[in-house]
């Protein structure tokens, strides 16, 4: 990095010192700050999470159910899942990087709608205080899918609270997905034609249709959850001649869908990042492209694959289990282009680089599992084991928050004007690995033998594997600590990050570290497709020292 | 009789805009994106009903004589007014005359009064009848399942209650534009946001056209 830049730098106005006040920072209809304030929401509730996440597997270190009786132990993965699904997950790239580069990347001075994408914060905290009151006013009982007549007869505690959280906070996805739709179609810089997107802004185009056409049909079965808890209207209550299979069709045709907002958005950091450290053109760039439309669109049609055991028709079932393998032909497309891309690529090992392959590797074994889930004759023997447990996490945590963690080292520079630690960022990346695999390998290993999920207790001859799963567990969260201490530390003492420190290619790359209000001084006109990578970096693209 | 003179023929174009074109194209893209949300938040309860018609066909037939549907037919015809007078309102301030804008605004939130009393006919009498399916429902019709018809009276409600929330929003909406439109007489009217409220009403409009035969004709 040269020293004139950053004198440069320091005297320049940008979109963090343009005003300090906390009203501005509330007020504000910049997508860069709703970004930033999006990952401080988030970030207090992947605390939440996790620390639940700890107290699951800290109980199951011992055959026993002794340090959290059952109805407690109940209520802690419930909240585990609804606050990392819905207030974590859902929201972690689309609403907080997506929010951050869409306009970036497309040349753009702000997102179609930023009084709609400040409102869309709200709403997302509006839904947090009800989830944070649904989890100190007794908590919920019922997992975080709801089931009824459990969630709607049964259940002691906090649903209907829980379920309005969850309601709520799904309109300001939606929110979210309405303004990158129109933000994408309508606000590209010229020359930016559909084929020279970055493949970050496809994934979040097919991510927002999910988002747009997926989150009202949750909202309308939470809606009916509530309406029979309360009024005692009953749709989904077997004494009143209710179906609750029909919830389940209800709920897993948006929750399948989301499990994909929950890994596409991933897979554009990816591309991103890979492209970049490899220093290649990224191969087949439309077949990457497409097959995140791919996974949308397909994912709308495989819901019944949750449901092979809940008295669904046998050839239903096949109709679902057939189309659950198509949808691992666009995933495997997209790792076959990325191991294609590496092949004969300028490999550069840096921190987003190293997250990157770990996705890889972590998101093909998800994403195979998750065939033997989708055979019905396996499907049977795996139904809500361990096996499931791990499967998912191995999507969910080995490739969305590993891909989240992957595109905040690499936007990390440019959000905050600061360099990360290099050594800490590599040494972060290898312990979440180590520790996630420590974590859930083992799990796999107790669903096939037959152990079943949200159970406290377990028979003795398996405590070797869950011993091993919470070494595992301690090892990923001080992976996680580690990191969120010293990106936090680099805001003070980090280097000072240069306008394009990877040498990377994309509009967000054009403009200062970080940039002003307006984006851009000056309209980008692109004339390149993207990822005109060469295989070195050139004179002017030397001036980041630690790759 | 004619409107204000008008001197500037520009409308403010927002900061993140280029022009007029991009920020028009984008706000009624938006708007369809929003509509096509809330289809599929209507499709969820219309999914629901297809299944429980199809489980308990009798309940359900017997349940919906219970329905009076002349005033269904009734508000059908008020709803459908009222997309016309909107249309109208639309129009007018497309053709920058704010006079008629606020005149078809008016009628169009009157019509809609309408269709919410007639609504709120409809709901008492059932809750007159022991229909409310919450309370102490009671439906006694030879040889037909109870638990059904209370199925069908609880979509009913929900679907109807939705739809009529909607309608309420509608109104709000309009009254805020009428407003709008009246303190800026003297300038362009800006029927840009006139226009997408056009949308979102006669999408109102449309769940109506087809909840009507769904719940009250179909037999």
């Amino acid at each position: 990095m040269s020293a004139t830049t950053s004198i440069e730098q320091r005297g320049s106005v940008n979109y963090l010192n343009c005003d300090y006040s906390l009203k501005s920072w509330l007020i504000t209809l910049d997508h860069k700050r709703i970004g930033l304030l999006y990952l401080i929401a988030i970030l207090i509730f992947f605390l939440i999470g996790g620390s639940m996440a700890l107290l699951i597997r800290y109980e199951l270190l011992t055959p026993q159910g002794d340090f959290l009786l059952s109805d407690t132990y109940n209520k802690t993965f419930t909240m585990h899942g609804v606050t990392l699904i819905f207030f974590f997950l859902i929201p972690s790239i689309p609403a907080v990087l997506g929010n951050f580069l869409l306009p970036l990347m497309l040349g753009a001075k702000d997102v179609a709608f930023p009084r709609l994408n400040l409102l869309s914060w709200y709403v997302f905290m509006a839904g947090a205080v009800l989830g944070t009151i649904a989890l100190v006013s007794g908590g919920v009982d019922t997992g975080w899918t709801f089931y009824t007549p459990l969630s709607s007869t049964f259940a002691h505690g906090a649903v209907v609270l829980a379920v309005s959280a969850a309601f709520v906070a799904g309109f300001s996805s939606i929110m979210t997905g309405v303004n990158f739709i129109v933000t994408i179609h309508m606000m590209r810089a010229p020359g930016l034609t559909w084929s020279r997107l970055p493949l970050f802004v496809w994934a979040h185009y097919a991510t927002s249709l999910i988002q747009v056409l997926g989150t009202p049909v949750i909202a309308i079965t939470l809606f009916l959850v509530g309406v029979e808890r309360v009024a005692k209207i009953g749709i989904f209550d077997p004494n009143l001649g209710g179906d609750p299979v029909l919830f389940q069709h209800l709920f897993w045709f948006y929750s399948h869908p989301a499990v994909y907002i929950m890994i596409l958005p991933g897979m554009g950091v990816i591309s991103e990042v890979i492209a970049c450290f490899a220093r290649r053109r990224i191969f087949g760039y439309d077949f990457v492209a497409y097959s995140s439309l791919a996974i949308a669109v397909l994912g709308f049609f495989v819901w019944g694959h949750h449901m092979f055991v809940s008295g669904q028709s046998m050839y239903a079932g096949m109709v679902f289990s057939v189309i659950t393998f198509l949808v691992a032909i666009p995933s495997a497309i997209k790792i076959f282009n990325w191991t294609a891309t590496l092949y004969k690529g300028s490999i550069h090992l840096a921190a987003p680089m190293l997250f990157a392959l770990s996705f890889m590797g972590l998101f093909t074994i998800g994403g195979l599992t998750g065939l033997f889930l989708a055979s019905m004759a396996m499907d049977i023997h795996l139904h809500d084991t361990y096996f499931v447990v791990a499967h998912f996490h191995y999507v969910m945590v080995g490739g969305q928050i590993i891909a989240f963690l992957a595109g905040i080292h690499f936007w990390w520079p440019k959000m905050t004007g600061r360099m990360y630690p290099e050594g800490m960022g590599k040494l972060s990346a290898l312990v979440t690995f180590i520790g996630f695999n420590l974590t859930f390998m083992p799990q796999f290993i107790l669903g096939y033998m037959g152990m079943p999920r949200r159970y406290h207790s377990y028979p003795e001859e398996w405590q070797v594997l869950h011993v091993l799963s919470s070494a595992g567990a301690s090892i990923l969260a001080s992976g996680f600590i580690l990191t969120i201490g010293y990106l936090i530390w680099s805001l003070w003492y980090g280097d000072k990050a240069s306008a394009n420190p990877w040498g990377a290619k994309g509009l967000e790359w054009q403009t200062p570290s970080p940039p002003p209000t307006e984006n851009f001084a000056t309209k980008p006109v692109v004339t390149e497709e993207a990822y005109h990578y060469t295989p070195e970096l050139r004179e002017e693209e030397k001036e980041y020292e630690h790759v | 009789m004619s409107d204000a003179h008008v001197s500037d023929t520009h409308l403010p174009v927002a900061h993140q805009f280029e022009d007029e074109d991009q920020q028009f194209k984008s706000y009624s893209l938006g708007m369809w994106v929003f509509l096509a949300q809330e289809l599929l938040f209507f499709g969820g309860l219309f999914t629901a009903f297809i299944v429980y018609r199809h489980m308990y066909l009798d309940a359900f037939v017997a349940a919906h004589h219970k329905l009076d549907w002349t005033l269904g037919a009734l508000n059908t015809t008020i709803l459908l007014t009222s997309s016309l007078t909107m249309a109208l309102g639309v129009r007018a301030s497309i053709m920058n005359r704010w006079r008629a804008t606020i005149g078809w605004l008016i009628a169009t939130c009157v019509l809609a009064f309408g269709f919410m009393a007639v609504k709120y006919v409809e709901y008492s009498s059932k809750f007159e009848h022991h229909l409310w399916p919450g309370g102490d429902f009671q439906f006694n019709v030879e040889g037909v399942d109870a638990g059904g018809a209370q199925i069908f009276f609880g979509l009913y409600f929900v679907m109807t209650g939705l739809h009529g929330l909607h309608v309420l929003i509608g109104i709000l909406i309009m009254a805020w534009l009428a407003v709008r439109v009246y303190r800026m007489r003297n300038q362009v009217t800006d029927y840009i946001p006139i226009e997408l409220a056009g949308l979102y009403w006669h999408f109102v409009d449309l769940v109506w056209i087809f909840l009507f035969p769904m719940l009250y004709l179909v037999g």
